[in-house]
C-alpha cells in the first residue's frame, strides 16, 4: 500500500513478530487469552508466567516498553472499576491498610486487573506489530463474518476522525478554563465523551446514507486493487 | 422540451415526529444545466436532496430522474443516476484507501478487474487526484478530500451530480480549483449552497427554497439582484459583492 500508512498503535519494525502472518498472530492471541481468562484467579504464579510470556514476545518484537506502557492507559477505566469492587462488593470483610473491604471483592479485583492487564498488553503487542489492514485480512482469513470485519474496517477508518474531534473538544474545554486531566473536571469530561458518542453515532448514520447513495446493499464488494497498475 | 434529468413535482415531506419540512416543491433540471439551490438554514434543502436518490420517500408528490420515478423498486438504478456529494467528506470517504473508496460505487454495480480500475483512474483523473489513489483518505487535505468525494460519485457515471455545500470549509484556492473541476465536467449539476458568488459563477439558474417552498426560480443574476426577494428569504450577498458590477456578467457562466 501507499506511503504514510502509519497508525497510532503500530510500531514500525521488521522483527519475527512483525513478519509473522496476521492470521497466525490473531489465532495465537485468541488462544492465549482464552487460556488466561480460563485460569482460576487464585493461581497467582500462572499469571506471573503469562505476563513473562507476553514480555518475552515484546522483547523479541523490539517494540520499546515505554511505547506500550503509554498505550496501556486505555485500561484506566477498568482499573478504576477494579479498585472500586472491594468497596462495593458484599461478603466477609478484611482489613487492608486500616480500611474494611470485601474479601471476595478483593479477589475479583485482582482477577480483573491481572487478566485485563495481560489481555491489554498482549493485544497492544499485536497492534504494534501488525498493520491494521493486515489485521483485517487476517480476520477475513480466519473466516470471521464479513459484517464484523466491515465494522472493524470502519472503526480503523474513523478512529482518527473521532480522535481529532475529541482533541478539538478537549482544546475547547481547556480554552474555557477546564483541565480535562484534573479529577475535579472528570464529570465534564464524561459528559463530553457522551457528546462525542452521540456525534459519532450520528456520523455513522450519515456514512450509512452516503453508502446507500452509492448502491450499498449490505455487502461490501471485493475491493482489491488489480495488480496491473495504470498509475505509478 | 426534452424529459428533464431531474423532475420534482409537488413534493411534500413530514418527518415521523410530524414536523413538516417540504410543502409542495417543484423543481426541474435539464441535461447539461447547472442549477443552484439557495435558501436560508432550515429551509429544507438537505431534506429535498435526500429525496432525490430515495433515501427519504415522498409524503406526497413525485421525483423522477430522466423519466424514471424514484420508487423502491428502482432504487439501485436511481442511486446510480443521482450522485450525491455530501457536505462532510469524512462521511463520504469511508474506505481505507482513496482507490477503494472511489471503486466502492461501481463495484456495487458489479464492475470488476480492469474495467473497475479504468473507471476509478478516470474519475480520479477528472478531479486531479489520480496520484493519491493508494493514500488513506484521512491523510489528505480537506480540499483534496472534497475532490475525492466528488470522484467517488463521478465513478458511478451519474446523470446528475448533487452537491451539498461544495464550497464549505474550502480555502479560496481549493474553492476555485473545485469550480474549475465542476466547470470542466460534462454533467448536469444541482448545487445546494449558501455561497452566492459561487452560485453566480457556476450556475446559470438558481432556485430559492424557503420554508419548504420554492419561492423563486430564474437566472442566477436576476435572483441575486432582486433585493426585496433576497431580503425576504434571509439571503445576503457577502460584503462588497455586487453582481451588477462584475464586468461581462451577461456572459456568465461561461
Amino acid at each position: 500500500m501507499g506511503a504514510g500508512h502509519g497508525h497510532r498503535l503500530h510500531f514500525h519494525g521488521h522483527s519475527v513478530v512483525h513478519r509473522a502472518p496476521a492470521h497466525l498472530k490473531l489465532a495465537a492471541l485468541l488462544l492465549f487469552m482464552l487460556v488466561v481468562v480460563a485460569t482460576p484467579r487464585e493461581w497467582v504464579g500462572a499469571f506471573v508466567g503469562y505476563f513473562l510470556v507476553v514480555c518475552g514476545v515484546v522483547a523479541v518484537s523490539g517494540v520499546p516498553a515505554g511505547y506500550l506502557a503509554r498505550r496501556m492507559l486505555v485500561e484506566t477505566p477498568f482499573v478504576v472499576f477494579a479498585l472500586a469492587i472491594p468497596f462495593i462488593a458484599e461478603g466477609p470483610r478484611v482489613e487492608v491498610l486500616g480500611i474494611a473491604v470485601s474479601e471476595p471483592g478483593l479477589l475479583a479485583a485482582w482477577g480483573l486487573l491481572a487478566k485485563g492487564t495481560i489481555g491489554v498488553l498482549a493485544s497492544l503487542t499485536l497492534a504494534a506489530t501488525t498493520e491494521p489492514q493486515d489485521v483485517l485480512v487476517g480476520l477475513r482469513r480466519l473466516r470471521l463474518p464479513a459484517a464484523l470485519v466491515q465494522i472493524m474496517g470502519f472503526m480503523i477508518r474513523y478512529l482518527d476522525v473521532v480522535l481529532a474531534e475529541m482533541g478539538r473538544m478537549l482544546i475547547a474545554m481547556r480554552s474555557r478554563g477546564c483541565d480535562p486531566r484534573s479529577p475535579r473536571h472528570w464529570p465534564v469530561l464524561a459528559r463530553s465523551l457522551g457528546a462525542l458518542f452521540i456525534r459519532s453515532y450520528e456520523r455513522g448514520e450519515r456514512v450509512h446514507l452516503a453508502m446507500l447513495s452509492r448502491g450499498y446493499t449490505g455487502e461490501l464488494p471485493p475491493l482489491e486493487r488489480p495488480p496491473h497498475r495504470q498509475v505509478a | 422540451m426534452a424529459v428533464p434529468v431531474l423532475d420534482v413535482r409537488g413534493l411534500a415531506h413530514a418527518y415521523p415526529d410530524g414536523h413538516q419540512v417540504l410543502f409542495g416543491v417543484d423543481l426541474h433540471d435539464h441535461r447539461g444545466e447547472r442549477v443552484a439551490l439557495l435558501g436560508p438554514n432550515g429551509a429544507g434543502k438537505t431534506t429535498l436532496v435526500l429525496h432525490l436518490n430515495g433515501i427519504l420517500t415522498a409524503g406526497a408528490g413525485t421525483v423522477s430522474v430522466s423519466g424514471l420515478p424514484v420508487v423502491p423498486e428502482h432504487l439501485q438504478e436511481i442511486r446510480r443516476r443521482v450522485g450525491v456529494v455530501f457536505q462532510d467528506p469524512d462521511d463520504q470517504l469511508f474506505m481505507p484507501t482513496v482507490w477503494q473508496d472511489v471503486a466502492f460505487g461501481p463495484a456495487n454495480r458489479g464492475l470488476r478487474g480492469g474495467a473497475l480500475e479504468q473507471r476509478v483512474v478516470h474519475a480520479l483523473g477528472l478531479v486531479g487526484m489520480a496520484e493519491y489513489a493508494d493514500r488513506p483518505p484521512h491523510h489528505l487535505s480537506f480540499g483534496q478530500r472534497r475532490r475525492v468525494a466528488v470522484a467517488t460519485v463521478l465513478a458511478m457515471e451519474p446523470e446528475i451530480l448533487v452537491l451539498d455545500e461544495p464550497s464549505s470549509n474550502l480555502d479560496p484556492a481549493s474553492r476555485r480549483e473545485l469550480a474549475d473541476i465542476l466547470r470542466s465536467l460534462d454533467v448536469t449539476v444541482l448545487m445546494v449552497t449558501h455561497d452566492l458568488p459561487y452560485a453566480l459563477e457556476l450556475c446559470e439558474r438558481s432556485v430559492i427554497l424557503s420554508d419548504g417552498q420554492v419561492v423563486a426560480d430564474g437566472r442566477t443574476y436576476d435572483v441575486l439582484t432582486d433585493r426585496e426577494l433576497m431580503r425576504r428569504h434571509r439571503l445576503e450577498l457577502p460584503f462588497g459583492f455586487d453582481p451588477a458590477r462584475i464586468p461581462g456578467i451577461g456572459n456568465l457562466p461561461a
